[in-house]
């Protein structure tokens, strides 16, 4: 495993699966009444977030209190404008206090391949800009394994603003690493440049078309809708909500026409929805939708990023040892809350 | 003034032969038998050139001395072969009055390591409404001849026009930053393709560069006034130069050395050294650009020497700031991508870096022909000497050096502006020492 994950790229299969099985553990854990465990006692974990985030930020504070880190947030919304303090000068103050890991929000692509080169501690991309978002691409695949197993061959189609969107960035590479096939569909103006060389060399399809992607040959397993924002609309993207829900929202008719076909066909939106844009209400709270299983995987994920990260062969053996006693890098802490008899 | 012998210099990469500089002049060019009060420069093996010539420099003065002063500036200039340096007008004040030019006019030549030739700025404050002092620029001490807003386009069409007419007068000429704000915002910082898709950065379409230019030629048309287009880096720009060219129409263009050599793909790292505007462009376009200097549809080359103090650079790339240095490695660039592969000679050098660049921007005592009565500014050059650029070794005031690292074979020797020797990379081992011959019979200069 590598020191930082700042690319979803930077994960192997056999790491993508080794922490959707941590995963697994931190899941089991997070029903049980007492939900904490020891395994990263003693580190500290800073969530330094330039942007505004409500549920990546609470989950990764949850998941770092939960396995005994001190985590402290910090925000510096505004402080990576050229006027202010060098985004170098921010990492390294950060990093001089000695903590363990950064996870770091930015509005800026690139920000925390940046800052993995200037600083000792670990870095975790929450974010960055309009680049990658690879804890939202493992807590979907997280959820798509719960509900559909093995993803080998999966039809997942991605649809929205792909352009401005790292959750499709990291979903495309975490999806194609899994054996999923992929089909990411959007208007042309919210196409990413280049796609076409890239789809091509990626191996994920292309469409503008949402309808013949719906009903063509090959079945949707799953269909993952984007946030459109809506000053999109100001940019020239599109003219009108009206217009685009219309072709690209996953209307009552389009979620109708897709159970018709299969019927275990998931629903998945990162969140926040904008009910009747992109997604109408009757496919957000249909049984089919697996939008809040997103959130609660969430905490699970971040953990089991935190611990692969964090708790590898280089922790400190108090911490671990003097209540893992089997405790190692292939043996999860949820098992440990296990042994110990945490209540369910 | 004291004399100086270049001995054995291959002229343009040509023959070998001596150069006797008197007063700042080439009195005489042969074989040469010195004596007397002269220094001698020993160019055995070397290229003479004419002193190279760049339209297209940021020195930073007034306003960012943190960044460059003329005088550092000036001794990079020196240190890469040129002889005379176009300093745009971006700076703090802008060079948009009469006295703004006369003050780094003056101030370059009490440095007097190279000419500092102040480019005036187009409109006031490079806001693009309305036009600077044009004709007291002109008028000045400074006798401004290239106007351009670089930095920002002159994107107003009506601007444009204006500010074209009305250099008409002085034979002055409108140096375009040509990047439509509507396709390419202040955001955009990174060729619009794949690799901008990818990183998710704001892409800086090649149409944003091309559509300006389009318009730009059709307005020397209809003026019947000069355009110089500043660093082109899309083959469709080429396209659209060539085709302006052929119909006659008055235009001039340049391109960097860091968009003939360098790609997109670089900035798969996120390194703000390789942010600039406009951004490096993918290997189609890098390939295109080479062969329009080759073949003459680009003029010159200009090296758009943008430094940046430390801080301005450490941000996250979009919030970085653009630019990269250029004026030290010009030279050996330009030898390594288009001499040793053969699509320029030596003489081909002289045109793109020295003799259009100095017509272009009105120098008539620069770009001369190495002969008996020319001003004595010349570069000698070793072909064969590679270099590994080291940033810290820049004479620069800053270190946003793209080229660290990078090994180039080529590079420059010595340069001689105004008969004086203004850099000598020997000048420890290489003595320049008092020909003590000098009693030799029939030595009589």
């Amino acid at each position: 495993m590598t020191k930082h994950l700042i690319s979803s790229a930077d994960l192997s299969r056999a790491e993508v699966e080794d922490i959707l099985e941590t995963a697994a553990s931190m899941h089991d854990l997070q029903r049980r009444e007492v939900k904490k465990v020891p395994t990263l006692r003693g580190r500290t974990i800073i969530n330094f977030f330039f942007e505004d985030s409500t549920r990546t930020r609470s989950s990764f504070e949850i998941a770092g209190k939960w396995m005994s880190a001190d985590t402290i947030n910090l925000s510096a919304k505004g402080s990576s404008t050229s006027k202010g303090e060098s985004l170098r000068d921010t990492a390294m103050t950060v990093d001089a206090m000695a903590v363990d890991a950064l996870v770091i929000r930015h509005n800026a692509s690139g920000a925390c391949h940046q800052v993995a080169q200037w600083v000792r501690c670990s870095v975790i991309n929450a974010g960055d800009g309009t680049h990658e978002h690879p804890t939202q691409a493992l807590l979907d695949a997280y959820t798509l394994r719960t509900r559909l197993g093995d993803l080998d061959g999966k039809h997942v189609v991605i649809v929205g603003d792909l352009t401005h969107s790292r959750v499709f960035r990291s979903n495309v590479i975490t999806l194609k690493t899994l054996g999923a096939r992929v089909t990411v569909v959007a208007p042309p103006t919210l196409m990413p440049s280049g796609i076409g060389a890239w789809s091509a060399a990626d191996g994920f399809a292309t469409s503008w078309d949402l309808d013949a992607v719906l009903d063509g040959d090959d079945t949707v397993d799953a269909v993952m809708m984007l946030r459109v924002q809506r000053e999109r609309m100001s940019g020239g993207y599109f003219p009108t909500a009206r217009e685009y829900t219309v072709g690209y929202g996953l209307t009552r008719d389009r979620l109708d026409r897709l159970v018709a076909r299969n019927d275990d066909v998931l629903v998945l939106h990162p969140g926040p929805m904008n009910r009747g844009l992109e997604i109408s209400p009757e496919a957000a709270d249909a049984p089919q939708s697996v939008v809040l299983d997103q959130v609660s995987a969430g905490v699970a994920v971040r953990m089991a990023v935190l611990y692969h990260l964090l708790a590898g062969d280089d922790t400190p053996a108090p911490a671990v040892a003097a209540t893992t006693p089997s405790s190692t890098h292939a043996s999860p802490p949820a098992t440990t809350a296990t042994t110990e008899g945490a209540a369910r | 003034m004291s004399r100086l012998l270049i001995r054995g210099a291959r002229l343009l990469g040509a023959e070998a032969a001596d150069l006797l500089v008197d007063d700042g002049v080439i009195r005489e060019v042969g074989s040469i038998r010195a004596g007397g009060d002269v220094e001698v420069l020993d160019a055995d093996g070397l290229v003479a050139l004419p002193g190279l010539v760049d339209l297209h420099v940021h020195l930073r003065e007034p306003g960012r001395e943190d960044a460059e002063t003329i005088a550092t500036g000036s001794a990079a200039a020196a240190a890469g072969g040129y002889t005379a340096v176009f300093a745009m007008a971006n700076t703090s004040p802008v060079t948009d009055t009469a006295e703004a030019a006369e003050r780094v006019l003056d101030l370059g030549r009490a440095c007097g390591l190279t000419q500092v030739v102040p480019v005036g700025a187009v409109t006031k404050g490079l806001e693009g409404a309305e036009l600077a002092e044009l004709g007291l620029m002109a008028r000045s001490r400074a006798a401004v001849r290239v106007f351009s807003d670089d930095g920002h386009c002159v994107h107003d069409a009506r601007v444009m026009r204006r500010a074209l007419e009305y250099v008409k007068t002085f034979g002055g000429v409108v140096s375009q930053h040509a990047q439509d704000p509507r396709l390419a915002g202040p955001d955009a910082c990174c060729h619009e393709g794949e690799v901008s898709g990818r990183l998710g950065l704001t892409g800086w379409p090649g149409i944003a560069e091309e559509s300006i230019v389009a318009r730009d030629v059709m307005l020397a048309r209809h003026t019947g006034s000069r355009v110089h287009v500043a660093h082109v880096s899309t083959a469709g720009t080429v396209e659209v130069i060539r085709w302006a060219k052929a119909q006659g129409i008055d235009v001039t263009a340049e391109v960097t050395p860091h968009h003939l050599a360098l790609t997109t793909d670089l900035l798969a790292g996120y390194d703000p050294v390789y942010k600039v505007n406009p951004p490096l462009r993918p290997t189609e376009d890098v390939e295109a650009l080479r062969a329009a200097l080759a073949d003459g549809t680009i003029d010159a080359v200009a090296t758009d020497h943008a430094p940046h103090a430390r801080q301005d650079k450490e941000h996250a790339f979009p919030d970085a700031a653009f630019g990269m240095l250029g004026l030290e490695t010009a030279l050996s660039v330009v030898s390594e991508v288009l001499v040793r592969p053969g699509l320029l000679d030596w003489a081909g050098v002289a045109r793109v870096m020295s003799s259009a660049p100095a017509r272009i921007g009105g120098l008539t005592a620069q770009g001369r022909p190495l002969s008996e009565a020319s001003p004595a500014h010349l570069t000698l050059v070793d072909p064969d000497r590679e270099v590994t650029v080291d940033a810290a070794e820049s004479r620069s005031r800053s270190r946003n050096n793209p080229w660290h690292g990078r090994t180039f074979r080529g590079a420059v020797e010595a340069t001689v502006y105004g008969g004086r020797v203004t850099y000598d990379r020997g000048a420890t081992s290489r003595t320049h020492r008092p020909l003590t011959t000098a009693s030799t019979p029939g030595a009589d200069l």
